[in-house]
């Protein structure tokens, strides 16, 4: 028998997802839901040390959990919200095990798969706003503590909670269903819970001063859900895409920051600290997803990813396949940033004054507000040699970033060309 | 079965005297958008308002009430319509709202009535 309280740490993170998606079905409602599974994990606090995990755990998790709330729902049935939940569960014709260990848990666990990927679209449901999508989602299939989803975005704990309880309160009120979108939805639906996961990747990607740890597990719990999404939807080569795309970015998370957090540009990365074991899986996986002819955003960035992971030096690599694929790129994503990306692959590629004309080519007001592009034009023009107005163009940059990590960065790049100036 | 407010929005006050070439067209969409709601089993009721400038606003005041001229709100958007509609779910009636968006060609806000 292993040592119970770490073991009920690794069972929440593993199972709190899927057990709650499971009990909303059961019980058809989300705060029922979320309520039944903490209880459930507080008997298990109690008992597990005494008892030992259980062989399944995900499984006695949620049928005590399930009984649990059965047991609520009859308490207190007289309440108007719970109500709704009694004849849900009246509807499913559901009673309560005696004992969950004896309950037909293999029934049980069965369905799971397709709960988490109906948890996963309600989450994502294109009626919130894309930042709650991202804390429910965080909340409900991550298991997220409300305070450590504020830590990690550093946001104040009662916005979270807001933001949570809002959206929770939309998709009641307006009846949203606990489904997955047939075919002829999945086209709208999917890239919103796409885009969903990436922003959570995103931001536990991006270094900054501060909890470095928790962001770390911003990434990990990404990919997690990046795979349980390609494995629960195999057909789907977008989802394959951004999977990929996330793998061989965190390849080379050893690599991009230094020691006191400061930013390794990917030219100046120490390529033998990349994580060769994800660089080949995300290989496979664009190889696997181009195959079936349905590029997409995702795939594309994913098939970038993988030129740059394919290069043994910075100077080796194939800069003329990346410019190819940022013009793929912007033809089905066509936005600022894609464009000052193919810039930077330009410049690579045909040399620092072709990169500028390709800048200066952009919409001047979306460029102008977006700080890659002044970061990117300051690096042209010292290439260039102009140094005064590379100068210029790193303190409009500066004046556009709110990450610490990344501030100290431009300043560094500036005072390098112009020292003291 | 829940139901539905969508309703129709625009940036400024209409003149119905003087609706603009794209009325035909658009009153022919939004009468092909009513039938198909109808046929669909969903149509409660619906209609075209007239414009803001027609609206009256009456308030209690100390057991009586008072009144004033104009809508309740100075607002730039006004609402020029709506539809009650009936649907199992949010996306079903999402999913009216953006056939009834395209027809109307404007925005169409999506509000669901209390009760179940």
């Amino acid at each position: 028998m292993s040592d119970a309280p770490d073991d009920l740490a690794a069972v929440f993170r593993a199972e709190a997802g899927r057990c709650t998606a499971t009990l909303i079905r059961v019980l058809g409602d989300v705060d029922l839901a979320e309520d039944a599974v903490a209880e459930a994990f507080a008997v298990a606090a109690e008992r597990w040390p005494q008892t030992g995990v259980p062989d399944n755990p995900g499984a006695w998790i949620t049928t005590t959990a399930r009984n649990r709330a059965i047991d609520r729902v009859r308490r207190e049935s007289t309440r108007d919200d719970r109500q709704r939940a009694a004849h849900h569960l009246h509807e499913a014709e559901m009673a309560p095990d005696d004992d969950p260990e004896l309950g037909d848990l293999d029934a049980l666990v069965e369905v799971v798969p397709d709960d988490q990927l109906r948890l996963m679209f309600l989450c994502c449901h294109p009626a919130l706003s894309a930042d709650a999508r991202v804390a429910l989602t965080l909340r409900l299939l991550g298991g997220l503590q409300t305070e450590e989803i504020a830590r990690a975005f550093l946001v104040p704990e009662a916005t979270i909670a807001q933001r949570i309880v809002r959206a929770k309160r939309k998709l009641r009120d307006n009846h949203a269903s606990y489904r997955i979108p047939s075919a002829a939805e999945l086209p709208d639906r999917l890239p919103v819970v796409l885009a969903a996961i990436s922003l959570v990747f995103t931001e536990g990607h991006r270094a900054t001063s501060g909890d470095q740890l928790v962001r770390a597990d911003l990434s990990d719990e990404a990919i997690r859900l990046g795979r349980l999404l390609v494995e629960l939807m195999p057909d789907e080569p977008e989802a394959v895409g951004l999977l990929a795309l996330m793998l061989l970015t965190d390849a080379r998370r050893g690599a991009r920051t230094t020691g006191d957090g400061s930013l390794v540009p990917l030219a100046d990365q120490d390529r033998s600290r990349w994580d060769r074991a994800l660089i080949a899986e995300g290989h496979d996986l664009v190889r696997a997803c181009l195959r079936r002819g349905r590029p997409g955003p995702w795939q594309i960035q994913a098939a970038i990813a993988a030129v740059h992971a394919d290069a043994p030096t910075a100077e080796a690599t194939d800069w003329s396949q990346i410019v190819a694929l940022y013009d793929q790129l912007l033809a089905v994503r066509p936005n600022v940033v894609v464009a000052v990306n193919r810039a930077v692959a330009v410049a690579e590629h045909l040399g620092a004054r072709a990169g500028l004309d390709a800048l200066d080519g952009l919409d001047r007001e979306a460029a102008d507000a977006y700080q890659g592009f002044h970061a990117t034009r300051a690096e042209l023009l010292a290439r260039s040699g102009r140094g005064a107005e590379a100068a210029a163009a790193w303190d409009r940059a500066l004046a556009l970033t709110t990450n610490p990590a990344e501030a100290r960065f431009l300043r560094g790049r500036r005072d390098a060309v112009n020292p003291g100036g | 079965m829940a139901q539905y407010l969508l309703s129709v929005w625009h940036d400024e006050d209409y003149d119905l005297e003087d609706p603009g070439d794209d009325f035909p067209r658009i009153a022919a969409q939004v009468d092909r958008f009513n039938q198909e709601l109808t046929g669909a089993g969903s149509w409660v009721f619906g209609g075209g308002l007239m414009p803001s400038s027609s609206a009256t606003v009456v308030r209690p005041a100390d057991g009586e009430v008072s009144m004033t001229d104009g809508p309740y709100a100075e607002a730039k958007e006004i609402m020029g319509g709506f539809w009650v509609i009936e649907a199992p779910d949010l996306d079903a009636a999402l999913e009216w709202a953006r056939k009834g968006s395209l027809a109307c060609e404007g925005p169409v806000e999506v509000r669901p009535f209390q009760g179940e």
